[in-house]
């Protein structure tokens, strides 16, 4: 694979429900979605947000990953030009098999969430023997 | 076949329209009305460039990179970044449901909109946020001139 040069794309922004506490955008995080047989990993791009600021909201197949952004600009700093917008980061969606939910696993770093989210037991895939009669 | 299915909740052709629109919005800012929108180079990385008294700050959204494999020069009011994104491959037993981070690389000239202190720069990472913060000369900062009485 020959290596391409990136090209900038606007953060899609989110209309938000309902009436949000902290003011400012909100933003829908670049995600990779994969799956094993015995897992489902979702990586994140949420660029500002700190390991502490990252929050998971898992209910029933619902879920919903959130990050709330440091403001990046010190105090007595005025903007000159700006080219991308910030704020926080959310996605939601909607798992179509059961996680188990004791065994997920969240890492952040630089910007990034990886999450892994295995498979509860009876939600493998099987394999089915087909008999011959 | 997955077994798993990934449905994003609110999709509806409704809220699609309105997405449209915002896009439709925005692409009018960007080109009808400039300067009130925000300001597009079209080069990767975007940067938002900021000011205090003592120095310049370009700051932009570099998410998982490594740091060490950036380049950044300045040279004739031009702040350079150079570097790569690289998105390590995963096992070969998976199937994708969603694949929107891109990898590649980049090289974008930044003019400064101010002179510089080439020896006075430092850049920073943290969070997936590149900083660099250049310090201004001297001659340019902000003075306040005392009105003398005669």
């Amino acid at each position: 694979m020959t290596e391409k040069e990136l090209k900038p794309k606007a953060k899609e922004e989110v209309k938000a429900k309902g009436e949000r506490v902290r003011p400012g955008r909100v933003f829908l995080p670049a995600v990779d979605i994969f799956e094993t047989p015995e897992a489902l990993t979702l990586v994140a791009d949420m660029p500002g947000v700190p390991n502490d600021k990252v929050t998971l909201d898992i209910k029933d197949n619902h879920l919903i990953i959130s990050g709330g952004i440091t403001p990046p600009m010190g105090e007595g700093e005025t903007m000159l030009s700006q080219e991308y917008y910030t704020g926080d980061f959310q996605r939601e969606f909607h798992l179509g098999a059961t996680i188990d939910q004791a065994r997920i696993e969240a890492s952040m770093k630089d910007g990034v969430l990886r999450l892994l989210l295995p498979k509860a037991e009876k939600a493998k895939p099987r394999k089915i023997e087909v008999k011959v009669g | 076949m997955p077994i798993f299915t990934f449905r994003e909740p609110g999709w509806s052709p409704s809220e699609e329209l309105e997405r449209l629109q915002r896009r439709m919005g925005r692409l009018f800012e960007e080109t009808i009305a400039p300067g009130l929108g925000l300001w597009r180079a079209g080069v990767y990385p975007l940067v938002n460039i900021s000011e205090d008294h003592d120095y310049l700050y370009v700051r932009a959204e570099l998410p998982g990179i490594n740091p060490q494999e950036l380049e950044i020069t300045v040279h004739e009011g031009n702040l350079i970044l150079r570097g790569g994104r690289k998105i390590p491959s995963e096992e070969k037993d998976i199937n994708y449901h969603r694949r929107e981070r891109e990898s590649g690389f980049f090289r974008r000239v930044v003019g400064l909109p101010t002179a510089v202190n080439p020896d006075k720069v430092e850049a920073s990472y943290k969070d997936g946020i590149l900083t660099v913060k250049l310090g201004k000369p001297e001659e340019i900062k902000p003075r306040v001139i005392k009105v003398q009485s005669a």
